[in-house]
């Protein structure tokens, strides 16, 4: 029984993460729905710099609003995804992607995960072997 | 066996550490990457004259800054007093850029509160601060004799930021050749 309700439970869990809202989207007219999926991908990947805990999708600010107006404009005129991204950083910084790129000052942020797995990973089999013994 | 209490404590203080310099850090304040290059062009309109202003031909051959502002923005309200005071020193030139703002409104605002800048660019759909990677108001950008940002101020500067850090800067930016 418990176990059946802790299933349920870490189930519940992992879906309720994914209710994400996508707040003014409608209001743009797409030619293609390729071009509609870009929209979403790239404003759910992009930060609101005023809200910085919700991306450009999710925010209702007047900046993510005109950010958004941007990203549809330039999508319309044909840039593509990375130009759209690097036009954003050139002005706002890194800051404005979820997902900072490896650089000088972001290495213990992408190695750190991996260098306490390792620490883990030896431990459990330094552990499990003197158990052996 | 000793090991079993060492490395709790080793973790124990490290993340306190890090929690710790977390507490000195400002998220809010983002680094521009716009400094150390070209201050971004703008031709706008000026709020009291309907003469468009091209903002490259105005900066060289002495220090500006340039404060972001509106008259819907408390903040701004607050930093005012301030920026009347400076506009007197008179090495530099102090320039605005009114975002996102109705111009009557903004008009209105500075007639009571004093006009401290020597021109106003109005930037009503906030497309140049964009450019600029304005965020929020207020904010001031420090610009060199030869047009390059060399200082962002994000929210109002205080009589503290101006003692410490802008009359240093302004006195090294003056030195430069």
């Amino acid at each position: 029984m418990k176990k059946l309700l802790s299933i349920i439970l870490i189930i519940f869990c992992i879906f309720s993460s994914y209710q994400i809202s996508y707040a003014a989207q409608d209001i743009y007219q797409f030619t293609s729905i390729q071009n509609q999926n870009r929209f979403q991908t790239l404003t759910t990947q992009l930060r609101c710099l005023v809200c910085q805990n919700q991306n450009l999708a999710e925010s209702n600010s007047g900046l993510a609003n005109d950010l958004r107006l941007q990203i549809y404009q330039q999508i319309q005129q044909g840039k593509s995804d990375p130009d759209i991204i690097n036009y954003l950083v050139n002005r706002y910084g890194d800051f404005i992607l979820y997902q900072p790129p490896f650089k000088a000052h972001t290495i213990a942020l992408w190695l750190t995960p991996f260098i306490l797995l390792l620490f883990g990973l030896s431990y459990l089999i330094y552990y499990v072997r003197k158990e052996h013994t | 066996m000793k090991l079993r209490f060492i490395i709790p404590f080793i973790i124990f203080l490290t993340c306190s550490a890090v929690l710790w310099k977390g507490l000195s850090l400002h998220p809010a304040r983002i680094p521009s990457p716009l400094i150390g290059k070209a201050a971004p062009n703008f031709q706008l309109p000026t709020l009291f004259n309907p003469q468009q202003i091209t903002l490259d031909s105005d900066l060289k051959n002495h220090i500006t800054l340039l404060n972001v502002w509106a008259s819907w923005c408390a903040t701004c309200a607050e930093e005012h007093e301030l920026l009347l005071k400076i506009a007197k020193n008179k090495s530099f030139v102090l320039y605005g850029l009114n975002y996102k703002d109705d111009p009557d409104t903004a008009k209105k605002w500075l007639l009571d509160k004093g006009n401290p800048y020597q021109l106003i660019a109005l930037d009503r759909e906030g497309q140049a601060a964009i450019d600029w990677g304005v965020y929020g108001t207020p904010e001031t950008f420090v610009i060199d004799k030869h047009g390059m940002i060399r200082y962002k101020q994000i929210g109002p500067i205080t009589a503290d930021d101006w003692q410490n850090t802008f009359l240093p800067l302004l006195a090294k930016l003056q030195g430069e050749p």
